[in-house]
């Protein structure tokens, strides 16, 4: 009997803690899977941030560092200058990275690092409860905008993919979906992509994938899949922001 | 060795790369920038690697995650800097990485000003980031002792993997002196250390440097841990100087550029006739209480000076525990206090006009 196909080594064998229908475990395993297909396992240092990811280097096969609330492009900017060599990424949510770590991720691009960035955007906070996060989308109800984000209050919803392209030193810049099995495998070639940007010294790549979080949304694991595809990807469009030449 | 006339700050970043250090994040902030101007032009010469940050915030947590990866890297900063940095640190102490910090203090509170002040003292004694943690607090009075010391902080942060602060001033970085620089240590990063992130190399089960223990049993043992290491470091690294303290009637305590006013003023009071004397600690984390269990049978009284409204007084008060009075001085606001006027009250002081 052939085998057609085997967990990743990518992943350990621990069992996640995510909530049933959330994406991080695909997105886990996309990584995971990347690395091993580069190569990289052995030789990569991954950042782990706040959020429900903070327990990634539970689940992820290679070493990792845990750091603080949106300092992961910092910590990865300081391993990256130590051993080039390595492969340095970090793992961040929206939460993270598009609120309390936005100086640290503009900076990261701003200097060039050739660093790998996964940004797992699901529009809210996860891991504390729901709340509303930069990403949350108008009308969307969180707990801390219980009637829905009013848009003449707390803004219109920040896309930092579109955002981070307009910093000059950012290499390869790309927003995949996680909602459906075809997506997910152009989101594993933008992973790859990313990876292979770093591996040739492009400097700053980023990822951002749209995920759920059908706990704090409200919703079934199903209804949190079409609610990502009939609301997210109408504000934030997929496809490659900012690419090198041949990546 | 000859001796060479260097600034302060300047002084400090020779001897750190002579130390040994291969990685410096900095930011701008005054009065400590000739240290990361220095290092720009100087680091990539021996060798190592100098970035700026974008911000203090930044600056900590690379130097976190490049000292992760093995380096042995610093940062320097000054207090409304430092204070930024807080979050970090209480991190690098959790998580045990070994590294050097360096405040050049000004005054404060909030943006106080840029001359020198001391009033960082519960800032680099009493945590300042979150959690029961402690860091080994080096307060040079010299730049010789700087120079000292900052070599002596890469060695102490290696042998207790834990963050090592040096206690410097405005005064103290922005004075010049002649300072002797001897090359002392090794610039080898320490990969074989069983804790270093180096990727596993398919041949060993993955490393993770973390903090986070959701259990409490986990979490309190990990905390006794770091209690026991903190009391091993009280036990060993506590230091001071002693000047003129056999019989002394009147004891000064002072740190740093303070302590070297009050030298003057001690001596100044033995020219009157009168007998007073110095402690220094050298080390303001662990404070070296031990100078003042067996205070001389000649001392009446103790008082401690200081660049700040009355910090390190505490712990001389809990040092002291009662066996004397214990009096304060202190200038603040930048403001830098003059021998006479320390003598002055030391004099109220021995003919009991104190209050």
């Amino acid at each position: 009997m052939n085998v057609i196909f085997s967990k990743t080594s990518g992943l350990t064998e621990t069992a996640t803690h995510y909530c049933p229908g959330c994406t991080h475990g695909i997105a886990h395993r996309l990584v995971g899977e990347a690395l091993e297909e580069l190569g990289l396992l052995g030789e990569t240092i991954g950042c782990a941030s706040v959020g429900c990811s903070i327990l990634s280097y539970n689940y992820l096969n290679v070493d990792m560092i845990e750091c603080s609330h949106g300092r992961a492009p910092a910590v990865a900017t300081g391993i990256k200058r130590t051993v080039p060599e390595k492969t340095v990424f970090t793992y961040q949510g929206d939460g993270d990275l598009a609120s309390i770590g936005t100086a640290e991720i503009v900076h990261a691009a701003h200097r060039g690092e050739n660093i790998t960035v996964i940004f797992v955007n699901n529009a809210i906070y996860g891991m504390t409860g729901g709340q509303m996060a930069p990403t949350t989308l108008p009308g969307q109800k969180t707990t801390t905008a219980p009637a829905g984000r009013k848009t003449e209050f707390s803004g219109l919803p920040l896309k930092m993919t579109e955002m981070l392209a307009q910093v000059p030193s950012a290499s390869y810049l790309e927003r995949a979906s996680l909602h459906h099995p075809k997506y997910i495998r152009k989101a594993k070639k933008a992973i790859l992509r990313g990876f292979r940007c770093q591996m040739e010294h492009r400097g700053f790549s980023l990822v951002e994938l749209l995920s759920t979080c059908p706990t704090g949304w409200g919703l079934d694991p199903v209804a949190a899949l079409e609610w990502l595809e009939a609301n997210m990807i109408p504000y934030y469009p997929l496809g490659v922001f900012r690419a090198p030449e041949e990546v | 060795m000859t001796k060479t006339l260097m600034k302060g700050n300047e002084a400090l970043a020779l001897a750190a790369i002579h130390g040994g250090c291969t990685h410096f994040f900095g930011y701008p902030i005054t009065p400590q920038n000739e240290i990361p101007e220095f290092l720009a032009r100087e680091l990539p010469k021996a060798g190592g690697m100098f970035l700026q940050a974008e911000s203090e915030i930044a600056a900590v947590n690379m130097l976190y995650g490049a000292a992760a990866a093995g380096a042995r890297a610093m940062i320097s900063s000054s207090s409304p800097g430092i204070a930024l940095m807080q979050e970090g640190i209480s991190m690098l102490a959790a998580t045990e990485i070994p590294c050097v910090i360096v405040n050049v203090m000004r005054a404060g509170p909030g943006l106080g000003g840029i001359q020198p002040a001391q009033s960082d003292y519960f800032q680099m004694t009493r945590g300042g980031g979150n959690g029961d943690y402690r860091i080994i607090s080096l307060a040079p009075a010299t730049l010789q002792e700087s120079a000292e010391m900052i070599q002596e902080a890469f060695e102490l942060a290696q042998k207790y993997r834990t963050p090592v602060f040096i206690v410097s001033d405005g005064m103290l970085g922005q004075m010049m002196e002649p300072v002797e620089l001897s090359k002392s240590r090794s610039k080898e990063r320490g990969t074989e250390q069983p804790w270093i992130l180096t990727g596993h190399h398919n041949n060993r089960a993955p490393r993770t440097i973390k903090s986070l223990r959701l259990d409490p049993a986990e979490l309190e043992i990990h905390n006794l841990q770091l209690q026991e290491k903190y009391e091993r470091i009280s036990q060993a690294e506590a230091r001071f100087e002693a000047y003129r303290e056999v019989d002394a009637e009147l004891l000064f305590c002072a740190f740093g550029s303070t302590a070297r006013i009050v030298k003057n003023s001690v001596d100044d009071l033995h020219q009157k006739g009168r007998r007073a004397g110095l402690i220094r600690p050298q080390t303001l984390w662990p404070f070296p209480s031990l100078a003042f269990r067996s205070l001389p049978k000649s001392c009446k009284a103790v008082i401690c000076v200081e660049m700040s409204c009355g910090q390190m007084l505490d712990d001389v008060k809990l040092a002291v525990e009662g066996r004397a009075p214990v009096h304060f001085y202190g200038r603040c606001g930048g403001m830098i206090p003059e021998p006479e006027e320390l003598s002055a009250r030391a004099l109220d002081i021995l003919s009991g006009d104190a209050q």
